[in-house]
């Protein structure tokens, strides 16, 4: 039979404020499950045009699926959620690019015809389950040597992107981490992050770590507003003696969610629903494990030759801050200044967090917003470095781009 | 220290045991921008399994978390502040142990005005307050929200109510003045009253929104979040609350006419609670709160005083505590799993317990009876209450299949029963025949098979007596009507051994059923005091008192129906039949009444004709009886008749016919409808003085449902 691809639309993108994991965190006594909850929810309230019944697919990542981020996750939230029955579901890991990866495989099926519109997030909680929980890596990866063994250490890899960027020293990484925390306060202080956030109602039980009762969470808890190059310098490389890669300089552990709308065009269109971002093309890579920051290089490469563009088209970046090296290997890469007006306006996950599986919506949603601001620009970028030696990367048309030479 | 705070503080002394519930005060800013919020989470540090609760130290609690608002709302630090409770549980009002310490009626009077004086700081802050009901909520958990300005509710609160009355309290920590203020006396009454007396009803979060209770309704997934949402739009005047206005004319005395309709039909005043709460219901129609509040706590204290009160509490924890453990009952370690049940019979009581034991025990069922036709009547009518269920949406289709499909019937009694690990007789009630009918299926059953029987006045050992393996009987005594009443006597014949009780018992648990053990006397518990208490009004009027004097003489025991209607209900000849099996037993406490078998005789299936609409004797009955010419009043027969059930009590327990009065207590109130306040009987007629008068001595002692001395 005779088959069109449809385009593929971002509808609308929230999610929960991020906690920094651990027993100080906000969300240490929130499970995984109803944080992801609550942004589902919060999406269709936003949306109340959509018909929950009409949702084909509910596509949430997580890396660590194990208790409440395991049980098929896609679909117990779902139920949770209170999307009708009839809604399936699924559970989707490729670690960081997790959000990202529901985001293009839904989207994917959108084009072949198989949805109409589909809920796509992620949730990491990083305080209930720590990178490496319940991991049995074979024991081959050693023995036969097919990876590094610092390959498994994400730190270990941002420092061997260090040697092999030499230009790029501690100094730079620790400039770039500063100025993605004032970035992310001045869009704070705009107004421009917080739309997009669902508050969350946290416990707290023990009096050491503050005022026991509920409380709500409406802001994200990692950023340190007013950081400086002073206080970065001293910060230990708990990496690598002597080392390059602080806590200052790359993102923390941290909590929390994120929940997408994507649809095909035509389906937003006749229920109303916003278009916020048209899928151009996406890309994923492999590199070498022990320098996964690299990944994002060869994933745009790929996304940017199949949407036949080149990196000159790209009007906008929203680069996951995994680590200030891994973006700064970036732009270097494609001769883009460190500084560069078009990348990260709204700071990145040095300043707000990066819950692994959850963050590619994040990136998403925040360019939506810059799409919306900037219609002059026409392509944007989202790309994210993955554990394990991959790289991500969606390239995405702005709707309200008002034309011009392009 | 306040005068609120050293009432308590002498309160709390009382109470050392209390388990005492924080009031954690934490700020959060709100969404919107609204501004900086206070919420105060009620919590006592337990899972949802052990509910918050109030006691003088969780009020002081309160009190001094209301302190710290307070002093932040007049400073202008924040812009209101709110309370919730912990996952699932808002807060369930008045710990009950608590109640019970109390001596005099001033300690009373300052509990009830302790809950009032912290409660009501919440009305009279600098900023608004909200109550956010996220979990069950019940009595004072209800009553401290009712203070707040504004109130959500989560859809998924599974139980809300103001139970007071069903205690034999009245809502007095502002619920009788507040609530019909906030949504009119007619509600109010439905909530205070009928739903009390109903059995306790719980209201569900979607009621709770549509009575007006709560200002706005949430799902429970995003509850608190929604709640706060909305709390910042109601502070930055985006959403302006509107309530119905409450109806103070002749509706208001219309409603409280109603409570005592509904009062009067299940209490015959014989309990004041209902009765207390529509008075000051009726005195809130000026909307005096402060009025109200007194009276409540005057209220409170005489009814905390008096003794429906504390036979309340008595019986409420005997139905969810001794009813839920079974004193006597052997280790359940010991008892053997059941994966098919066998009913011989199937006539009505067989089918009631065929649907009963496929309902519960999900197993295979199958009937005998005599005849292929009696069987397939049985069946049916299994599979016509099936039906029911799933038409009145109960149960599924998927469920209503599985039911139908593992009740079956079979005539020969090899087929049906050689792999029932459970077989249960409802036969004729006579020995040669629940022998016979034993005898029949030791043949052919496991050896291991519990035979339960139903009998109601039958020796459990004798019909086991003639079988190889005797130490496997059990009675299984049921309560008509099956499905309503929850009293299981579960009687232990002289060989039956500790295995095959644990089995009945694990059997009775799967059937939601409270067990009493019970020694194979006759007629057991509710049988035995039942119709001795019948009997002796029947006495009375054989011997020459008026049917109508007789009946009124009982009447303000507040039980559910007259012994002559309950007569009707059990039936007549079911009532001759039973009184003739305990004449046979204890010929010279119970008699065989002439007149009642007269009645039976003649094929009358009661006293009363009801043309009416009320019962009035029926004449052909009338003209049946041959009353003798001694003429007792009222009172003399209340005396004689709760003489009689005293010592027939009293002897009982010397027999060893239950462990204890609580286990008669139990049954009487489980089994045979027995109201609350009078805590089943031996708290009534060790208050009444008859147990001392008749037995020389109490039943309970003094503190066990009844105020401490």
């Amino acid at each position: 039979m005779p088959r069109t691809v449809r385009d593929v639309v971002f509808v609308d993108g929230v999610r929960t404020p991020f906690g920094k994991a651990g027993p100080k965190g906000i969300y240490h006594e929130t499970r995984a499950d109803d944080l992801v909850v609550k942004a589902i929810r919060e999406l269709l309230r936003r949306n109340p045009g959509l018909d929950p019944a009409r949702i084909d697919e509910v596509a949430i990542a997580a890396t660590t699926q194990i208790g409440d981020q395991g049980l098929t996750l896609g679909r117990t939230a779902g139920i949770l959620a209170g999307l009708p029955q009839s809604v399936p579901g699924y559970s989707i890991d490729r670690m960081c690019a997790g959000a990202m990866t529901a985001v293009t495989t839904t989207a994917g099926s959108i084009a072949f015809g198989a949805y109409d519109v589909v809920v796509a997030g992620g949730v990491e909680h990083m305080g209930r389950h720590p990178m490496g929980e319940g991991v049995d890596p074979n024991p081959r990866f050693v023995s036969e040597r097919l990876v590094d063994e610092s390959a498994l250490f994400m730190g270990m890899t941002a420092e061997n992107l260090h040697d092999r960027y030499p230009s790029i020293t501690k100094q730079r990484a620790d400039e770039y981490a500063v100025r993605s925390q004032e970035k992310a306060a001045k869009a704070y202080a705009d107004g421009s992050i917080q739309q997009d956030l669902v508050p969350i109602s946290v416990r707290r039980t023990t009096p050491e770590t503050g005022e026991t009762g509920w409380g709500l969470a409406t802001e994200d808890e990692p950023m340190r507003p007013g950081t400086t190059l002073e206080n970065l310098a001293g910060l230990k490389t708990p990496f690598r003696p002597h080392g390059r890669v602080t806590a200052g300089n790359a993102a923390g552990l941290n909590d929390g969610a994120t929940a997408s709308l994507i649809a095909s065009e035509e389906f937003a269109r006749e229920a109303g629903l916003p278009v916020r971002m048209r899928l151009v093309s996406f890309a994923y890579t492999g590199v070498e494990p022990e320098v996964m920051g690299y990944g994002p290089i060869p994933a745009t490469e790929k996304a940017l030759a199949k949407a036949g563009l080149t990196i000159g088209d790209i009007g906008l970046f929203e680069i996951n801050e995994a680590f200030a090296v891994q973006v700064l290997a970036f732009l270097e890469h494609y001769g883009i200044a460190d500084d560069d007006a078009r990348v990260n306006q709204y700071g990145g996950a040095i300043a707000f967090g990066h819950p692994l599986a959850s963050s590619g919506v994040r990136l998403m949603t925040q360019l939506a917003r810059q799409f919306e601001a900037q219609p002059e620009v026409r392509y944007g970028l989202t790309t994210m470095c993955v554990g394990f030696g991959m790289g991500a990367s969606v390239i995405w048309e702005n709707p309200h781009f008002a034309g011009g030479a392009q | 220290m306040s005068k609120t705070a050293e009432l308590l503080k002498g309160a709390a002394q009382l109470f050392p045991d209390e388990v005492v519930t924080s009031a954690h005060v934490r700020h959060l800013d709100l969404p919107a921008g609204a501004g900086r919020f206070a919420l105060i989470t009620l919590d006592n540090g337990l899972d949802h399994t052990k509910p918050t609760t109030f006691g003088p130290q969780s009020l002081a609690n309160l009190d001094a978390a209301i302190d710290q608002v307070e002093r932040e709302a007049a400073e202008g630090s924040i812009v209101g502040a709110g309370l919730t409770g912990k996952p699932f549980i808002f807060a369930v009002g008045a710990d009950l142990k608590g109640v019970e310490l109390l001596r005099t009626h001033e300690q009373a009077l300052a509990i009830g005005r302790g809950g009032h004086e912290v409660f009501k700081r919440l009305s009279s802050l600098a900023v608004p307050t909200f109550a956010y009901y996220n979990g069950a909520a019940m009595g004072g958990g209800v009553e401290v929200g009712l203070h707040c300005s504004y109130r959500t509710v989560s859809r998924a609160v599974p139980a809300f109510s103001l139970p007071e009355v069903f205690l034999g309290l009245v809502p007095g920590w502002g619920g009788c003045a507040l609530l019909p203020n906030l949504i009119g006396a007619d509600r109010a009454v439905t909530v205070i009253i009928e739903n009390s007396l109903n059995q306790n009803r719980q209201l569900k979060g979607g009621q709770v929104f549509d009575l007006g209770i709560a200002d706005a309704i949430f799902d429970g997934a995003d509850f608190l979040e929604r709640s706060l949402v909305w709390t910042a739009s109601v502070l930055t005047g985006q959403t302006v609350v509107e309530r119905a206005e409450v109806d103070r004319g002749e509706a208001w005395d219309a409603a409280v006419a109603r409570g005592r309709f509904i009062a009067d039909g299940k209490v015959h005043g014989a309990a004041p609670a209902a009765y207390r709460a529509l008075e000051i219901i009726a005195a809130a129609k000026d909307g005096d709160l402060q009025a109200g509040f007194d009276a409540e706590d005057e209220a409170l204290a005489d009814l905390i005083m008096g003794g429906e009160l504390r036979a309340g509490i008595y019986a409420f924890n005997l139905v969810q505590k001794r009813g839920k453990r079974p004193a006597g009952a052997p280790d359940r370690n010991l008892a053997r799993p059941v994966t098919k049940v066998g009913v011989v019979g199937a006539g009505l009581m067989a089918s009631q317990l065929a649907l009963l034991f496929v309902r519960r025990l999900e197993v295979p069922v199958v009937l005998t009876d005599i005849d292929q036709e009696r069987i397939d009547k049985g069946v049916g009518y299994v599979h016509s209450e099936i039906d029911r269920l799933l038409g009145k949406g109960r149960i599924s289709q998927d469920r209503a299949n599985r039911f139908k499909a593992l009740v079956t019937g079979v005539l020969d009694k090899a087929d049906g029963f050689s792999d029932a690990d459970f077989v249960i007789e409802a036969v004729f009630e006579e020995m040669g025949v629940k022998q016979k009918v034993f005898a029949e299926v030791e043949a052919v059953a496991p050896a291991h098979a519990i035979l339960a029987t139903n009998t109601s006045s039958l020796s459990v050992s004798e019909m086991a007596s003639k079988l190889k393996h005797p130490e496997r009987v059990v009675g299984f005594h049921f309560f008509n009507p099956v499905a309503v009443l929850p009293l299981l006597e579960i009687v232990r014949g002289e060989l039956t051994d500790d295995a095959s009780l644990a089995t009945a018992f694990g059997v009775a648990k799967k059937l939601k059923k409270t067990a009493v053990l019970v020694k194979d006397a006759p007629a057991f518990v509710v049988n035995r005091i039942l119709t001795r208490f019948m009997g002796e009004v029947q006495n009375v009027i054989d011997e020459g008192t008026p049917v109508e004097v007789a009946e009124r003489a009982v009447e303000p025991l507040g039980l559910p129906m007259s012994p002559l209607v309950l007569l009707e209900l059990v039936g007549p000849a079911i009532g001759l039949h039973v009184s003739e099996t305990l004449n046979r037993a204890f010929p010279d406490r119970f008699t065989v009444s002439a007149n009642l078998a007269a009645v039976v005789k003649a094929g009358k299936r009661g006293f009363y004709v009801y043309d009416s609409g009320r019962p009035e004797l029926d004449p052909e009955v009338a003209a049946l009886l041959r009353q003798g010419d001694t003429v007792l009043t009222e009172e003399e027969t209340r005396a004689r008749v709760l003489g009689a059930v005293a010592e027939e009590i009293g002897l009982m327990l010397d027999e060893g016919v239950v462990a204890e009065a609580q286990d008669i207590d139990l049954c009487l109130i489980t089994g045979a409808g027995w109201p609350f306040h009078l805590g089943g009987v031996t708290p009534y007629l060790d208050r009444e003085g008859v147990s001392e008068r008749v037995n020389g001595k109490r039943f309970l002692a003094p503190g066990v449902a009844s105020v401490p001395a």
